[in-house]
């Protein structure tokens, strides 16, 4: 179908979230809508399924406007939606799940036969098997994606829209679903996928829009530049890369020997971990979600007692400490999902910031709270931390999910810590955001403490972990030095100990994994050009402009298209920052003549919208 | 950070995104409507309707509303003028309106301010009768209120007023103590009782998981049972069968007015432990934590504070505030202790508190109400012959229409939190799936 949004507007109260967002998709046209978090994308695809009606503006399916009621009115449309959410029933097989609300009914029963074949015909068209009575609870996260598309595209969805698609897969899995969208694509559906990924979106999109604070600000082909998307995203130059000075590791700070944590069922989700981490040094801990990440953490914090194992902080067994105590002692932690664990939704971001230190001084008095106290300290961090907020006294549930983060991350910051462990500590942050907080990061392993990153981004990865260790299965599959090759990383994931994912990695690379020695490649060219900006020292270069044509797969290193033919604007490769991997170019000048030149190439308006 | 936009609370987050430059885009497509700006008023006027405050007010109103039908269809003039509802339908209305009116004139009278009366100390009575029935009724109610703050469903404030009254009694009898001194002793005694009482659901709760609910429900029980035996024991009891000791006249409450009137130092006593109960929820660490605990349990656990601990403090003072209840009353208006005595405050107090929207203000309102439907139900029996029942049944339907408020929303048209709407600060279960997608 041939998909049209004219001038689409959606408000929520004061706030506007979507404004005048103007959209056209071709039939088989991948669509890539590329903006921060907060951006708005979400909004204009729950906009775009019905779910919220906007004040202005319309939707056009093959040139005819459409009023949605509400996802049903959408689906019979033929709009499909994978949420980034999953909206599965754990307890469910994949046939339930898929055929849930439109059940093919046989008289007064549901046809499971007809189900089934239903799943098993749709998956096989899109190039991969599944197992229809399989339960979803059971099986991978990539699994669990092929069948929501199964779901959607068992509804003669001829419009598909992706959210966030590929937060959860590994580059393996990535070029799977990456196949899908291609054969989607070949058939003539139209696929709309948000993210705020730039390494993909130029691996498979046919074209890019790019939203910022809820506008369009650009449109974009793949063969634009990283920086020229980035700075778009973000709205002026972006430094795409974390200035980090090698690791100076001091004495270990945190011990964990021998680890064995059990569920519920006795099994191991923490199965005999060892690992340490010493002042002044970030260990990053990768792995695909639910391989026991979460878990050690929780040890670690002391929310879950340990079957088996020790665990010290400076020499010290924590064992018999409880959660205040190990608060107490300098231990920080971001819990992975902030919503529930992070943050009291109902409280005001004041209230949340001192969360965790309520009860001594500064900020309690006595049995009293020094409200005082507490107001100064949330204006001081909310502008350091950019939480964009009219008030301090707003609950932080209201907040957008990147600024939640950011209260967060600012409450752990601000205290005296020598462990700061953190869980996916730039999840759904916006990009200018993600630099900071990876930046204040860094400065607080430099200030001595030890620091733990839990991720499942390998971008971030591998843009803080002096060292990284992955896990898999609750096992510790290695640890090796940052900087590590990607689809290395990517191998460990699934198991493969590190020589024999180095072997099979040289052997087979992902697009992503290509893309990154392409930019790796570019990196050396440019440098040699370049007279030293500050090469960080074991840092592994990747990522500078890549032009990336989409049709081919790249096999070789394709021929470097910067727009500008200064050489000089292409600084410092660091190793890659979320999906964006490009460095600072130059001064702010430079930057700035870029960011010019980017507008006319990419028919960009040039936004410099202060809020 | 570089260009990023200014500090906030610089930026109204009313700025709408700057129709301006859009306009100059290439993508600006037509013409660009300048969106309507929400003036301040309506923006206000928004707020108000879709406040809790708002929606409470409806409840009560329409709960009066469905009384008056009820007054009316149970009316005996009304119903013989039904007959003939359609030869002269004028009756069968004036009939209706004057059943309705009378019974909540005498209503009113009998709560605030009595214009039949024959002087005025008898005219300014009932609202001295409704201060005085409200005193136990805001306790019991902060006590309800605080616990649900606290994530906790305190559903023994049966038990614990009983116990409070029997801690308040049994100092009042037993001890020699002088004037001031033996009351705050009494009052102590109240609070004590209880504080335990309510302390051992607590205490259940936080090592075993068991919920407390059940556990409040059961002690209520063993509570009423326990004062039943108690006051006929020797030590208990006077020559009246079933009647405790008198309380001495040191450990009474004091009376505020003279006689004929019965508002005693009780009211003013609940109107400052109100006081206390919003400092220490709004101001104190105790009540911070209190506050996260029944906000989000797994994040204030992750943020190190004790859940076990809170969950008995929470009970303890919730169990305190009830005790107190039941202080006043014996120490207030009984003076002696009875397996009766207490009525069903108790289970009152849990409508109060959801009236009040366990807000110590709310529940003070919210105790008055009560109070003033109590005091004037009974003139409103005498003088109309509508059953006291009435009283009831509007408590009922109070409770309903709050606890159903898309039910009141859709009936007053008031917008839900969140739809198409920016949210305010949360209160309701229903508010964050919306926030979610305002955050989207």
């Amino acid at each position: 179908m041939r998909l049209e949004l004219r001038g689409i507007t959606k408000r929520f109260g004061d706030f506007t979230a979507n404004d005048s967002i103007d959209l056209v998709v071709e039939p088989g046209q991948i669509h890539a809508i590329l903006g921060e978090n907060g951006a708005g994308k979400s909004t204009l695809m729950n906009v775009l399924y019905g779910l919220y009606t906007p004040e202005e503006g319309e939707i056009l399916i093959d040139g005819v406007p459409q009023h949605f009621a509400g996802p049903g009115d959408a689906m019979r449309a033929g709009i499909g939606m994978v949420h980034q959410h999953f909206m599965l029933v754990p307890v469910f097989t994949v046939t339930e799940n898929v055929v849930l609300g439109q059940e093919p009914m046989g008289g007064p029963l549901i046809s499971t036969d007809r189900a089934r074949a239903l799943v098993r015909d749709t998956a096989s068209s899109l190039g991969f098997q599944i197992d229809p009575d399989a339960l979803v609870g059971d099986i991978s996260v990539g699994a669990q994606q092929r069948v929501e598309i199964v779901k959607a595209l068992s509804r003669d969805a001829r419009l598909l829209i992706l959210d966030e698609p590929t937060a959860v897969l590994t580059p393996q899995e990535t070029d799977e679903l990456i196949e899908i969208m291609r054969r989607l694509a070949a058939n003539g559906t139209a696929i709309l996928f948000i993210t705020h990924k730039l390494r993909e979106i130029r691996a498979v999109a046919d074209a890019i829009t790019i939203i910022r604070l809820g506008r369009v600000v650009g449109t974009a082909t793949p063969d634009a530049p990283e920086t020229e998307l980035a700075s778009l995203m973000v709205g002026r130059s972006v430094s795409l890369g974390v200035d980090r000075a090698p690791a100076q590791p001091g004495e270990t700070i945190l011990d964990v020997a021998g680890l064995v944590v059990r569920d519920s069922t006795g099994v191991p989700v923490v199965d005999d971990v060892t690992l340490s981490v010493a002042r002044g040094e970030i260990l990053a801990v990768a792995g695909v979600q639910g391989n026991g990440q979460t878990e050690l953490a929780e040890a670690i914090l002391g929310l879950r007692k340990p079957d088996a194992g020790s665990i010290s902080f400076a020499g010290r067994p924590v064992a018999d400490l409880d959660v205040r105590e190990r608060l107490d002692a300098g231990l920080g932690y971001v819990p992975e999902d902030r919503s529930t664990d992070g943050l009291v939704g109902e409280f005001s971001i004041t209230e949340n910031l001192v969360l965790d230190r309520v009860g001594a001084p500064p900020v309690s008095r006595g049995a009293a709270l020094d409200v005082g106290w507490m107001r100064r300290n949330a204006t001081d961090l909310v502008k350091e931390f950019d939480v964009r907020t009219t008030s301090i006294e707003r609950a932080a549930g209201t907040l957008s999910g990147g600024n939640q983060q950011k209260v967060v991350l600012a409450r752990e910051l601000s205290r005296d810590l020598s462990l700061l462990v953190a869980s996916q500590p730039t999840r759904g942050v916006d990009v200018g955001s993600i630099e900071f907080l990876h930046e204040r990061i860094v400065s607080e392993r430099d200030k001595g403490a030890a620091v733990v990153i839990v991720s499942t981004e390998l971008d971030e990865v591998l843009a803080l972990g002096d060292r990284i260790a992955v896990m898999c299965g609750g096992r510790l599959v290695g640890i090796v030095p940052g900087g590590e090759d990607r689809d290395v990383l990517g191998l460990m994931m699934t198991g493969m100990d590190p020589e024999e994912a180095r072997r099979q990695a040289s052997e087979h690379r992902t697009l992503l994994g290509q893309a990154d020695l392409e930019a790796a490649v570019e990196a050396e060219a440019a440098a040699a050009a370049d007279a030293g900006f500050g090469w960080p020292v074991g840092a592994p270069q990747e990522s500078v402009a890549v032009v990336v044509d989409v049709d081919d797969v790249p096999d070789g290193p394709p021929a470097a298209d910067p727009p500008d033919p200064d050489p000089t604007d292409v600084g410092l490769p660091e190793p890659g920052l979320p999906e964006l991997g490009l460095p600072e170019a130059g001064g702010d000048a430079t930057s700035a003549a870029h960011a010019a030149d980017a507008a006319d190439q990419i028919n960009a308006t040039d936004e410099e919208t202060q809020r | 950070m570089t260009t990023t936009p200014s500090s906030p609370g610089a930026a109204p987050e009313g700025e709408p995104l700057g129709p301006e430059p859009v306009s100059d885009s290439p993508l600006a497509g037509g013409s660009q409507p300048e969106a309507p700006q929400q003036t301040r008023t309506e923006s206000f006027l928004h707020q108000v309707m879709s406040s809790s405050w708002v929606l409470t007010l409806g409840a009560v109103v329409l709960a009066i509303l469905l009384g008056a039908v009820l007054i009316v269809a149970t009316d005996a003039e009304v119903q013989a003028t039904a007959s003939y509802f359609f030869a002269r339908p004028s009756d069968f209305f004036a009939a209706a309106w004057r059943a309705a009116s009378e019974a909540y004139i005498a209503l009113f009278q009998g709560a605030i301010y009595d214009s039949n009366a024959t002087s005025f100390v008898r005219a300014i009575r009932p609202i001295t009768e409704t201060l005085t029935i409200a005193t136990p009724l805001i306790l019991a109610g902060l006590s309800i209120g605080l616990g649900f703050r606290a994530g906790l469903f305190n559903i023994g404030g049966q038990g614990q007023v009983i116990l409070g009254a029997i801690g308040a009694t049994w100092l009042g009898f037993a001890l020699h103590l002088p004037v001031g001194l033996h009351l705050l002793v009494a009052l102590l005694g109240a609070a004590a009782g209880g504080a335990i009482w309510a302390g051992i659901a607590g205490v259940l709760k936080a090592r075993t998981g068991a919920h407390e609910v059940i556990v409040t429900i059961m002690l209520n029980n063993i509570a009423g049972f326990f004062v039943l035996w108690l006051v006929y024991t020797k030590y208990f009891a006077s020559k009246t069968p079933g009647v405790s000791k008198p309380i001495q006249s040191t450990a009474m409450l004091p009376k505020l007015l003279p006689d004929p009137f019965r508002l005693h130092l009780g009211f003013v006593l609940a109107l400052a432990i109100a006081v206390g109960v919003w400092w220490l929820m709004e101001r104190s660490s105790l009540g911070f934590k209190l506050r996260a605990v029944g906000s989000n349990a797994r994040a204030a656990r992750t943020a190190g504070i004790s859940v076990a601990a809170m969950t008995v403090a929470a009970m303890a003072i919730s169990g305190a505030l009830s005790g107190l209840a039941g202080g006043t009353l014996v120490l207030g208006t009984e003076g002696k202790l009875s397996a009766a005595v207490v009525g069903s405050i108790g289970f009152d107090a849990i409508t109060v508190a959801l009236l009040g929207r366990s807000k110590p203000l709310g529940t003070v309102l919210a105790g008055l109400l009560f109070g003033a439907l109590a005091a004037g139900g009974r003139l409103m029996q005498t003088r109309t012959g509508t059953p006291l029942d009435l009283v009831l049944v509007l408590q009922s339907f109070i409770v309903l229409f709050i606890a159903a408020p898309p039910l009141v929303r859709s009936i007053f048209r008031l917008p839900a939190p969140g739809s198409g709407k920016r949210p305010t600060r949360a209160k309701q279960a229903t508010v964050p799936t919306e926030q979610a997608g305002a955050a989207a």
